[in-house]
């Protein structure tokens, strides 16, 4: 048994969108794919992404912060999104937790979406079912790839490492460390579908002394003092 | 909880589940069909190693190299875009000639074979060459070749050559090269793996995109501050630990008032001033005689050359400055056996600085940063670097040859790219943060700003700019290089400007990258003259790429009485349907990265690593399924044509059988030619090394690139560490193992100072804007002006900056147009205070009218916090023309998208003087002054609505399809996992 989901650090993440494009990329080809896009060339040109970034300004100045929230599915151990589905097509595997949609039963009702809080269902605009993010199903169990790329395509490209592919369940894997020591949060807990994906704050601004000064000093050059130092 | 029980075996280990449930699923990838190669992105100027999947003659996965130096396995998102720039229906398909007849910017064309076009390029180069060789302009964009492109315009005779490092970089590039040897920019980078406190300055988005991401990482997880000088808060400055809302154009004075609080408290680093810079130099100090602020030197005796002098506090006499065993004084003023008055540069800067004008009250006005936190970041900057500084017990040998046991660390670091560079004052504000850092001791120091192979360079690097162009002719140097006097310039016996764009002139005497900004305005106006062809690769000059972008359309199109276009023939390579491609007559269509050899060579801007000297190529990874040929390819085949000596034999043939053939064999000086990896006949030799004739091979088999780490007495100090520095000559990156003295003091400077001062033995300008000038801008030391177009406006009347910047995931990026990416942003807005807004009456997502100096336009406004409250700012070349870049022409980018470029003159705002033709560039160096403009903003009036100005709708090619409106991108049929049968029975019951 497995809890398989993803750490995001908001405290390192700078929104440059490289995760997002990796996931289109990688399962626009995989197991979900493709992801299709309408007016690729045109007005408002959207499409399927099992990844999206977003880029909030919390509070007004002088105390705001802009924050970047990287988005996916959060892999939810009461996923409302399952529970809705009426064909069946939604499902929580029960060997890891991932939450994927079986693209031969999806018809595409849109329900899941309206169940989801955290925004991760798309409708694939030209295959009418729906996509979101299967944590790379399709790469994590593939012993044919090199061991250290037996991760979501998200993960490793991240630029600045901000995001942590583990299992929930094992106290010891790199996320559950990282939850403890960062104090990681769920996002909006209170709905109660427990995600498993954990956001890790911003750490606290790191405070650096100052060098300790006298007020007064000699004010012109004439009044300094060589040192004898050897070149 | 789940509380799920499961028929596994339960006392598995994680792997073995993992293992067991591997059993369950299907094989996803076809593998047979699938291979992976290795090659170099080109999705913008950060070139990480990347490993391509392909299928098919499809790219199924595109991912960045582990092994690589640059990235590390990681990527962007620009890099992740690949396939879409791969499949863009831009892509130009054939050669294409404008059709007899029809008028340039209406995009009429014809398709032409390659012959046909090679053949009208080979015929009108000829006649240029054997004629006037300057009648070609050959200006290249954003490629990364200049190696070749600078040797091809050099065998061709013509001194218009340049990249577009004029108009982007060539303030850093000249501010470090000048002052440190090396600089921001490429060729440095912060220490992250041991830096405790880094500050960032400006936007730096736009190079080292991974690298700067993964050290920001680095410095997080460490504990390490990270401080964000910018007016602007996005990116990078998000996660910083402390954001200093800057006023633009001030950061020297910013810099340079912590440089007042450092040695009003005397925090300065002593023994690496005297022991590593000019600052115990003597200079001397005769104010309005000729002489003035140069170096004493010792007088020319026999046997003995003239040197420079310090004050030796040993033996107390004047020693020369390059001796090893004496005790330079870094204060005092002297006097010379003749009588002449001396001072060492450390007491004219500590006079200069001490100054009340930089006081933190003072500074605190002008840019806006509170005078608590100006002298607070001082000294915190101080405390790390002298309360918390690294020591690595390492021997090296230093420049004398002298045995030392430890590299002391000053772990302050800094970075400084755009954001500086683009304002007229960007060089003296590049050389203030770099006295910022010397003071401290914190140059290729451990947890300092560190040099990368082959930098650093001694001051300046040796290559002089060409001055001489004669028919049939190459240029006896380079065309571009680094001026070191007034002797150097590039001028005539009258003193006008020999080269097109003015470089290396009295408007800009250090261009060390030309004025690419300049050259279409220069040759419509025939100042200083007219040419006959231009020739661009890969640069969007007719749209973002141009300041004053609309009239740059006009005069791109201007014609004399005659009906001859005042440049006669434009000629432009591209891989896409950028907007230049309408505004060219003879089209020459490129491949896209993934089609093409090519190199990142140390010839070139190299992908170096502090501590190892890389280089990296290009190797098709994709067939071309077009009528297209690499810009290199025609580079050489251009060569081969007209004959350059460097690629004809004695009898006329041609040396080289294409490029791949030209990189292995090419030798700049004996066993030294583009790539520096496996070299010998062998392929075992690094850095030096006879040519191998199996080169693309063994790169192909290092996956793309060659890394040569440095030992570890050779990591720091370099400028000063003859283990670094015999390496370095050996390797050809330096001409000579004499330590490279940091000059703080620049007297380099100085002689154009005294030219302008009518002081100089040698050639002086005679117009006195250039006399004033000269005065005013060449100070040997950095200091802080009000940016030329504040000085030429009424600020009162145009309140606010206005900056741009590229979004991350588009910077330096041909992919605007990236049907990915262009989800991403497809609009750009005016970003705005919102409290300035607020005071203005000026309200989220209304329209406004912003107007400068130049015209004005009409754009749609949103509300920010993360802004200084006198700047606004866009996200630039979001805006495309109707029609370009496969586009159609209801696009967001076409209709609602704008350029800022409209309100940036090429030329300083007009007042009737002599400057009204001078460019709108720094002083110093020519670098474009993007940043410098100033404007009013305005509320539309009820019922405008709509971005203005709008621009014709450009036609399609010949031949091109129409773009697709839905796609569905996939390699192959997606493997569908299914929900298991059991699951379904029990509705997933827990």
């Amino acid at each position: 048994m497995a809890k398989l989901g993803l750490v995001v650090d908001l405290d390192t993440c700078v929104g440059c969108h490289g995760c997002a494009t990796a996931c289109k990329q990688w399962n626009t080809s995989g197991t979900i794919g493709p992801l299709s896009d309408s007016d690729p060339y045109g007005r408002d040109p959207s499409g399927a992404w099992l990844n999206r970034i977003r880029t909030y300004e919390v509070g007004d100045t002088p105390n705001s912060k802009t924050v970047n929230m990287p988005m996916s599915c959060m892999h939810c151990e009461d996923a409302a999104c399952v529970t809705v589905c009426p064909t069946g097509a939604s499902y929580k595997r029960k060997e890891d937790g991932i939450v994927l949609v079986d693209q031969d039963k999806c018809m595409g009702c849109n329900l899941c979406s309206w169940a989801c809080p955290y925004g991760a269902r798309e409708l694939d605009p030209q295959q009418g079912t729906m996509k979101k993010c299967t944590l790379c199903v399709d790469r994590i169990y593939d012993e044919r790839l090199p061991e250290e790329e037996r991760k979501p395509a998200c993960v490793i490209t991240c630029p600045t490492k901000s995001r942590v592919f583990g299992d929930f369940d094992d106290p010891d894997s790199e996320v559950s460390k990282l939850v403890r020591e960062r104090g990681g949060q769920q996002l909006m807990p209170e709905l109660g579908y427990n995600p498993v994906n954990t956001y890790l704050p911003p750490r606290n601004k790191k405070a650096v002394e100052v060098y300790e000064v006298k007020p007064s000093l000699g004010k012109t050059v004439k009044q300094w003092v060589n040192k004898v130092i050897a070149r | 909880m789940n509380t799920l029980t499961t028929d596994l075996p339960c006392d598995l280990e994680p792997q073995d589940l993992i293992d067991t449930l591997a059993v369950e699923l299907p094989e996803f990838e076809p593998r047979e069909s699938q291979q992976t190669k290795y090659t170099t992105c080109y999705m913008c100027a950060c070139r990480c190693g990347i490993k391509v999947t392909v299928e098919d003659n499809k790219v199924r996965y595109i991912q960045g190299n582990p092994n690589h130096p640059i990235n590390k396995g990681v990527l962007c998102a620009k890099g992740n875009s690949g396939i879409m720039k791969q499949m863009s229906p831009a892509k130009l398909r054939t050669p294409l000639l404008r059709k007899p007849g029809t008028e340039r910017g209406a995009g009429e064309f014809e398709e032409i074979s390659w012959d046909r076009a090679l053949d009208i390029l080979e015929q009108r180069l000829a006649h240029i060459r054997a004629t006037d060789p300057n009648k070609l302009a050959y200006f290249t964009g954003r490629d990364q070749m200049q190696a070749l492109t600078g040797m091809w315009a050099s065998q061709f005779g013509t001194l218009n050559w340049a990249a577009h490092g004029g108009f982007c970089s060539v303030n850093m590039a000249a501010g470090g090269l000048y002052t440190l040897g090396h600089a921001f920019w490429e060729f440095g980078d912060p220490d992250w793996a041991n830096t405790k406190y880094f500050m960032l300055w400006g936007v730096a988005e736009d190079h080292s995109s991974n690298p700067i991401k993964l050290g920001l990482k680095t410095l997080k997880e460490r504990g390490a501050k990270f401080v964000a000088v910018n007016p602007v808060r996005t990116g990078y400055q998000a996660i910083a630990d402390e954001w200093i809302a800057i006023r633009p154009g001030t950061d020297a004075m910013l810099a340079l008032s912590m440089v007042h609080v450092l040695l009003k408290h005397r925090l300065i680093d002593d023994e690496f001033l005297i022991r590593y810079t000019n600052a115990p130099q003597l200079v001397v100090n005769t104010p309005g005689q000729k002489g003035d602020g140069l170096f004493y030197r010792s007088p020319v005796s026999e046997g003995k050359a003239s040197e420079i002098q310090v004050w030796d506090l040993n033996s107390e006499t004047f020693a020369d400055a390059s001796r090893a065993d004496i005790a330079p004084a870094l204060f005092g003023e002297f006097t010379a056996p003749d009588g002449t008055p001396l001072r060492t540069s450390m007491s004219i800067l500590v006079d200069k600085y001490l100054d009340d004008q930089y006081a933190p009250e003072n500074a605190a006005r002008e840019c806006g940063v509170s005078a608590e936190t100006i002298e607070r970041l001082a000294l915190e900057m101080a405390h790390v670097a002298f309360k918390e500084s690294i020591t690595l017990d390492v021997e090296w040998t230093d420049w004398a040859g002298r045995k030392q046991t430890q590299f002391i660390g000053r772990p302050v670091s800094m970075h400084a790219m755009r954001g500086i560079s683009a304002h007229s004052n960007g060089f003296q504000t590049c050389r203030a943060i770099h006295l910022l850092q010397v003071l401290l001791g914190t140059i290729d120091c451990p947890g300092g700003h560190l040099a990368k192979p082959p930098f650093p360079k001694h001051i300046p690097p040796g290559i002089k700019p060409a001055k001489v162009s004669a028919p049939n002719t190459p240029l006896k140097s380079p065309p571009l290089g680094f001026p070191t006097c007034p002797e150097d310039l590039v001028i005539d016996g009258d003193g006008k400007p020999l080269r097109i764009d003015k470089a290396y002139s009295w408007d800009a005497p250090i261009s060390a990258h030309g004025l690419m900004h300049m050259v279409i305005s220069n040759a419509v106006n025939g100042d200083p003259y007219r040419i006959d062809t231009l020739m661009l690769f890969m640069a969007n000059m007719a749209w973002n790429s141009s300041m004053n972008t609309a009239q740059t359309l006009e005069m791109l199109c201007a014609k004399e009485d005659d009906g001859e276009y005042k440049i006669p023939f434009i000629v432009c390579s591209d891989a896409f349907h950028s907007e230049m491609v309408a505004y060219s007559d003879l089209v020459l269509p490129d491949t896209t990265y993934l089609e093409r050899y090519d190199t990142i060579s140390m010839l070139d801007r190299p992908i170096s690593e502090p501590h190892a000297a890389c280089d990296s190529v290009r190797i098709p990874v994709i067939e071309p399924d077009r009528d297209v040929l690499s810009w290199q390819e025609v580079m050489i085949e251009m060569a081969g044509r007209l004959g350059f000596p460097a690629f004809t034999r004695e009898d006329g043939s041609r040396k080289y059988e294409g490029y791949k053939d030209f990189i292995i064999n090419f030798e700049k000086e004996p066993g030294i030619g583009f790539l520096a990896g496996y070299r010998g006949k062998e392929g075992d030799k690094s850095l030096r090394g006879e040519p191998n004739p199996r080169q693309w091979e063994a790169y192909e088999e290092n996956e793309g690139f060659f890394e040569f780490h440095l030992a570890p007495n050779q990591r720091y100090l370099r400028h000063a560490n003859r283990d670094y520095l015999e390496l370095a000559k050996e390797a050809g990156w330096v001409g000579s193992t004499d330590q490279i003295v940091i000059e703080l003091y620049s007297e380099k400077l100085q002689t154009f100072r005294l030219a302008g001062q009518g002081l100089y033995d040698g050639p002086m300008p005679t117009e006195a804007h250039h006399k004033a000038r000269l005065q005013k801008y060449f100070d040997p030391l950095p200091f802080y002006y009000m940016p030329l177009e504040e000085q030429r406006i009424d600020r009162d009347e145009y309140p606010f900056h206005a900056v741009n910047q590229r979004p991350m995931f588009m910077y330096h990026s041909w992919d605007s147009q990236n049907a990915w990416l262009r989800q991403i942003m497809s609009q750009n807005y005016l970003f705005m205070n919102r409290v300035a807004a607020e005071k203005a009456g000026i309200e989220d997502l209304s329209w406004v009218w912003v107007e400068s100096h130049n015209g004005r336009i009409r754009v749609q406004v949103k509300l920010m916090e993360g802004c200084n409250e006198q700047t606004v700012w866009t996200w630039n070349a979001i805006a495309k023309q109707k029609g370009a870049w496969g586009l159609s022409k209801d696009a967001n980018e076409a209709t609602d998208g704008f350029l800022m470029n409209h309100l940036i003159s090429e030329l300083l705002p007009r007042k009737g003087d002599e400057l009204d033709r001078v460019t709108n560039s720094d002083p110093v160096t020519g670098q474009a002054a993007w940043y410098d403009l100033r404007v009013k903003i305005t509320p539309a009036a009820a019922g405008e609505t709509g971005t203005w100005p709008t621009f014709r709708e450009v036609k399609p090619l010949p031949g091109a399809k129409a773009s697709p409106q839905a796609l569905s991108y996939a390699t192959h049929r997606n493997v569908n996992l299914k929900r298991p049968m059991h699951d379904i029975l029990t509705r997933g019951e827990k």
